[in-house]
């Protein structure tokens, strides 16, 4: 049954309220910050924190450098390109689920509240648990499935067909249109998502891919793939600018397709 | 606890092969209630504050008992599959079963109410 409550352990707390920076002048921005440690045994608590944006970099996660380097630590995420290409830094900032690095703090207003990706495990701090997620993806079997002899050069596509696959292949994986699907989050652990079926449209509409109506017989099922309400988050929140939704809505249409 | 691999998690018991009928059922209903509902509301309006006599002489047409049937067919039948996908988003285990079956116990009974009461009025 779905839980309106946080279970008892999980309700957040307020926490520590860190000292502005030494010799900090007008330009101090105020962060707050989700906090869990798993091996404290204490509840998830909201840290403050204060930022010279005249000292660090514009985007959010520049900002969380600054707080690991020069305040705190122990405060735990994920990062490794800074620009929007690997998907490590994907967390909720100012209530929308988006990539740190490509995310600049002046597009927020007031206070910077940043927590993990919602409705998922949390490891420690902003970062969540994607292993699910990531099987989720292996699940749609996200490579080239053919039945025909291996060519002698390469698979040929002609530039319409790979044209089909621009919107699609850019996805970083960084789970933050999953995690902000409430159909997700009800029923995440049947339900794909919008990054796996974005995937698996991905492969569905290569046209070098063999494997097409198989792909449509793992997906046709009322929870893997017609739990999308088209409620439309997914779309909303991409920090690449793709459209899960309107992928979904494709692998619909193909299903009606062969059935109709 | 139970040690199973993420990927058997995620594999779950597999695809069930359907939902597209479900989805298409919908579709079309959706489509057809779009058209039927507001005709049907505006003969029902055209009733409304009428004697007894108007009423059942407006019921008894054909065409009005007819488009009545469809409204109460179609419209329940789309509440029953709307109701079913709403209870499978919120319910789990043996809720979501026993509301899946509630749910339709109740479209197929007001589903026979009204087709008996439209069929008394109009034959």
């Amino acid at each position: 049954m779905v839980q309106f409550r946080l279970p008892k352990n999980s309700r957040m707390t307020t926490g520590k309220t860190w000292p502005k920076p030494e010799g900090a002048g007008k330009a101090v921005r105020k962060f707050q910050i989700y906090r869990w440690n798993p091996d404290d045994g204490a509840n998830p608590r909201v840290d403050t924190y204060f930022v010279d944006t005249d000292d660090c970099g514009p985007m959010v996660l520049d900002a969380l450098i600054y707080i690991k380097t020069k305040i705190d630590p122990t405060l735990t995420f994920r990062r490794s390109c800074r620009e929007g290409i690997c998907g490590s830094c994907a967390m909720n900032i100012d209530g929308i689920n988006t990539l740190a690095c490509i995310y600049g703090m002046d597009e927020i207003k007031g206070d910077v509240k940043i927590y993990p990706l919602p409705h998922m495990p949390v490891v420690k701090d902003l970062i969540p648990d994607l292993t699910h997620f990531y099987a989720q993806h292996a699940s749609i079997m996200p490579w080239l499935e053919t039945k025909t002899n291996r060519p002698a050069k390469e698979w040929k596509q002609s530039i319409e067909d790979r044209e089909k696959l621009d919107g699609l292949y850019e996805c970083v994986m960084c789970a933050s249109c999953s995690t902000s699907c409430p159909s997700y989050w009800w029923n995440g652990d049947k339900y794909l998502g919008p990054a796996a079926l974005l995937h698996a449209y991905r492969w569905i509409i290569d046209s070098r891919d063999e494997a097409t109506g198989e792909r449509l017989d793992d997906l046709e099922d009322p929870f893997k793939l017609y739990r999308c309400h088209t409620i439309m988050n997914c779309t909303k929140t991409c920090p690449k600018g793709l459209n899960p939704a309107k992928a979904i809505a494709e692998i619909k249409k193909m299903m009606v397709e062969r059935a109709v | 606890m139970r040690y199973l691999t993420a990927r058997k998690r995620a594999e779950g018991l597999g695809a069930a092969h359907t939902g597209t009928e479900h989805h298409w059922y919908m579709t079309v209903s959706a489509v057809g209630l779009a058209l039927i509902v507001p005709l049907f509301l505006f003969f029902f309006g055209r009733a409304l504050g009428g004697t007894h006599d108007e009423v059942m002489a407006t019921f008894s047409h054909p065409a009005m008992a007819i488009l009545t049937l469809l409204v109460i067919f179609v419209g329940l039948q789309h509440f029953r599959k709307g109701a079913q996908t709403m209870i499978e988003d919120y319910a789990r285990g043996m809720t979501r079963k026993v509301l899946i079956i509630a749910v339709t116990v109740l479209s197929y009974g007001l589903i026979a109410t009204g087709v008996f009461a439209v069929l008394k009025i109009a034959l």
